[in-house]
């Protein structure tokens, strides 16, 4: 059996990460009963004795996570290690700072990169070692901030530099629309060209979309409705989050449990047995027709559980339904009106062949699909279902849809840098005379002019640090600009005929 | 004379459990609706194509199981080994730990190549048990990565090391509606390969049989299990002993032999020779009577044609190529695959 390892970056990339170990292990207590150490545990965690050396079969003595866990604030990690889970992380897996990367891709990237590209590597080198066969790493991280976003991909890169036969899956949680850091679209930009080059797969998340989805949860616990209480053992909306927990307006700890959920859900096919399996690495041949659309639309469903055990095809039908629509995506994203270039279906629990077929039927005739893969779907069957839930499913797609979160992140991009170019000629506004209405003109001026005076200080950090040029910008939007073309043509298609290729002529 | 059934990937596998699992049934039935010592050589005949006797008197399967990856092969052992009636040989399986992610060009290109020592020899020890080796029976789906591609290589592998030996595929036809996206290209790079080493491909549509399952047995949520004990039970009716020609009381020695038949294979021939009889007064598993149909016809055009015609319209547009390059299997090689498959649709198509 393979196994997998999680680079987790940065504040939000760490809190995740943390919320995926706590499930993780619930998840295996629920379905381990005998505490051996199985194949399906081989996974994501080593089993060590007291003095920290690896066994590799019989009973479960010390489960230590398959993990890097990497900040330049030293907040969250240390909060991690004062919780419950803290003999889950060797400490030998922990790179910490104090400084923090100030909300700046190129400190993240550049500066704290080359600082610790060693040891990010020896660490790295050490988690392979303990694997006997890695196939897979999965970088958690946010794309607005300094260190997630800029280290992160810097690790991206070196990801790919030294193991480049292992798999690269990344969850990259894109800013809101309201995100409080004004220089978010710039790290946003300059992390997604990392992306773009150098990642296999990404799965983007929206805060947004996790608030909703978080929200309505809530709505359903308090409405009050029968039959629509939330299971009790339920991990989508289990709260603890193996954290201290913090008072705080949103519920951060929820919205990432369900991020974590979705990284359980991917995985559970190759964790665990079921009569049509599928491997990681089948995620990326079937989903990934071109090597730059790698970016994969993710649903889960059920999230809001109802509390009866059998649940009757009609409900089950429901499932499917679901996860179609766009409540459910995890991004602001509709795929049902968009194109789909591909779509994976990984149920879990106790689900058949017919179930699946029964639904693909039904709802593909609502879905458009490109010309060249009118029937392209992959789907795997998990025996095991998720805790607390009889089944799930797990829909990821490489849809078009994805098309508005980089158009939109171009716009904010765009908004902020263009502001550069608008260079007001101060010194010979001051030389005419000054009417008073003149004068309330220029001091209206000045305030506009500082807000543009901040934007260029925000790019003048940027540019400040070593190795870091205009043209990183440049080629960053350029790259991104590339990307929402291809979507484009492809969205071109949409509707048109289908018209059959000519097949090749034979004489016999 | 023995068959050596090798099971190749997670579909050749489960399936290769049903088959056996169905042969032991009816081995242990007691109801043959024919004399008792009908039913002894007949019980005798069937366990020696298909089975060992070891020192515990548990039959074992004459089977080699072989995967990428671990999971689905410690399962069927596993079951095997608790049904109580037969199990697996010790040493009887092969696998890895990482599998070949649906895709041919790494079945074929990278895992054949880097396993074919191991796997041969795994083979040989097997053969060599044997006083004669009537033939191999490969289980494999097409849509996948390893029965198909793995699949391709080791048939070539059989047809070099054992030339007159017969070599039969039995052949998965994965749903029309996908289980794999890449499954046509898989498809096409696996039926291509096979027509070149195969002596016969024995196919099973998933899509029939899961319409066999529907509308005839009237499951109400068919699983895969139902799926693939009904292609077991079409396999076991087509295996079990029959009567040679040449004696109607002597069971036919060679269980593959009626499949050497060239009147099974000849578009030239006079409706009364076309159409061949093998019998036995035994009834197979339960049944008091049952026929099993094996035909080499146009039936298989249809589903060939459309499989060819995804496969080239997703070609056409390069889609998925860079995964198989990747891995050393190139535009030249797709284009070879489809040009054999359009002779073969051409030529059925001609008759």
């Amino acid at each position: 059996m393979a196994q997998s390892v999680v680079v987790q970056v940065g504040q939000c990339g760490n809190q995740i990460g943390c919320c995926f170990w706590d499930l993780a292990l619930r998840e295996h207590a629920s379905v381990n009963k005998k505490g051996i150490y199985d194949d399906a545990l081989k996974n994501f965690f080593r089993n060590v004795d007291t003095r920290g050396t690896g066994i590799s079969k019989g009973r479960i003595c010390s489960l230590k996570a398959r993990a890097v866990l990497i900040d330049m604030e030293e907040g969250v990690v240390n909060e991690i290690l004062q919780g419950p889970l803290k003999d889950v992380f060797d400490s030998k897996q922990l790179i910490t700072n104090v400084s923090g990367s100030g909300n700046n891709w190129a400190v993240g990237y550049k500066v704290f990169g080359s600082q610790y590209r060693d040891q990010i590597v020896e660490k790295l080198r050490q988690t392979a070692e303990h694997c006997d066969c890695l196939q897979c790493f999965f970088l958690i991280h946010s794309m607005g901030g300094g260190t997630g976003s800029g280290l992160g991909t810097f690790i991206l890169n070196v990801l790919e530099d030294e193991f480049p036969e292992v798999y690269r899956f990344v969850t990259s949680v894109f800013p809101s629309g309201e995100d409080d850091v004004i220089t978010s679209p710039y790290n946003s930009v300059l992390a997604m060209k990392e992306l773009n080059e150098h990642a296999d797969c990404v799965l983007p998340i929206e805060n947004e979309s996790l608030f909703d989805i978080v929200s309505k949860i809530n709505q359903m616990i308090n409405s009050g409705k029968p039959g629509t209480t939330v299971k009790q053992q339920s991990l989508v909306t289990l709260n603890e989050g193996g954290i201290k927990k913090k008072l705080d307006e949103k519920p951060f700890d929820k919205m990432n449990n369900i991020v974590a959920n979705l990284l359980l859900n991917l995985t559970s096919s190759s964790r665990f047995e079921g009569s049509l399996n599928m491997d990681l690495n089948e995620i990326s041949m079937n989903l990934v027709p071109f090597p730059q659309l790698h970016y994969l639309v993710s649903s889960l469903t059920p999230l809001y559980t109802l509390a009866d055990v059998n649940i009757p095809p009609r409900r089950l039908d429901q499932m499917f339904s679901d996860a179609f629509s766009k409540d459910y995506q995890l991004i602001q994203a509709d795929p049902k009106h968009s194109l789909y270039l591909a779509c994976a279906l990984l149920v879990r629990g106790n689900v058949q062949i017919s179930d699946i077929r029964r639904n693909i039927e039904r709802l593909k005739s609502s879905l458009h699909f490109v010309s060249w893969n009118q029937e392209g779907w992959k789907t795997s069957l998990c025996s095991v279902p998720p805790v607390g839930h009889s089944h799930s499913l797990l829909a990821l797609a490489n849809n078009t849809c994805v098309k508005p979160t980089f158009m939109e992140l171009k716009n904010r991009f765009l908004r902020l840098y263009k502001k550069k170019a608008c260079v007001f000629d101060i010194t010979s506004f001051m030389e005419r005379n000054l009417s008073v209405r003149s004068l309330l003109k220029f001091l209206s001026f000045l305030v506009c002019q500082a807000a543009l005076w901040e934007s260029l200080a925000h790019l003048h950090h940027y540019l400040q640090v070593d190795r870091m040029e205009d043209s990183c910008f440049t080629e960053a939007v350029s790259s991104l600009s590339s990307l929402i073309e291809k979507y484009n043509e492809l969205d071109v298609t949409k509707g048109l005929p289908i018209h059959e290729q000519v097949r090749l002529n034979i004489v016999i | 004379m023995s068959v050596v059934t090798v099971q190749l990937g997670q579909c050749g596998n489960q399936i290769g459990y049903e088959v056996f699992d169905t042969m032991c049934r009816d081995l242990h039935n007691t109801q043959g609706f024919c004399s008792k010592r009908e039913n002894e050589i007949y019980q005798a005949s069937c366990k020696e194509h298909f089975f060992n006797e070891d020192k515990s008197e548990v039959p074992v399967a004459r089977a080699l199981l072989i995967d990428m990856e671990p999971k689905v092969i410690s399962q069927t052992l596993l079951k095997a080994a608790h049904s109580g009636r037969w199990k697996y040989g010790q040493h009887s399986h092969f696998c890895q730990r990482q599998g070949s992610g649906n895709n041919w060009a790494y079945g074929y290109s990278v895992h054949g190549p880097k396993h074919e020592e191991s796997i041969m020899n795994l083979i040989q020890r097997e053969v060599e048990e044997y006083d004669s080796l009537s033939g191999f029976s490969i289980i494999m789906s097409m849509a996948g990565g390893t029965g198909s591609g793995l699949g391709a290589f080791l048939t070539q592998n059989l047809r070099d090391a054992y030339p007159n030996s017969f070599i039969m595929n039995q052949v998965i036809w994965p749903y029309g509606t996908g289980e794999v996206i890449v499954q046509n290209y898989n498809s096409v790079l696996t039926l291509s390969h096979l027509y070149r080493s195969s002596d016969a491909l024995l196919v099973h549509e998933n899509d029939v049989v899961h319409k066999i399952c529907a509308k005839l047995m009237n499951i109400k949520q068919i699983s895969f299990r139902d799926v693939n004990q009904v292609i077991a039970h079409q396999l076991g009716s087509v295996f079990q002993p029959t009567y040679s020609s040449e004696d109607s009381f002597q069971y036919r020695r060679n269980p593959l032999g009626g499949f050497k038949d060239p009147a099974l294979y000849t578009s030239w021939l006079q409706p009364s020779d076309a159409f061949c009889e093998w019998r036995t007064h035994r009834a197979f598993n339960k049944y008091e009577k049952s026929a099993a149909l094996v035909s080499n016809s146009q039936f298989l055009l249809k589903p060939l044609d459309t499989i060819v015609g995804k496969a080239w319209n997703m070609f056409a547009s390069k889609a998925y190529v860079h995964q198989y390059t990747k891995f050393g299997i190139e535009e030249e090689d797709f284009l070879d695959s489809f040009t054999v498959l359009e002779q073969i649709v051409a030529s059925y198509c001609n008759l």
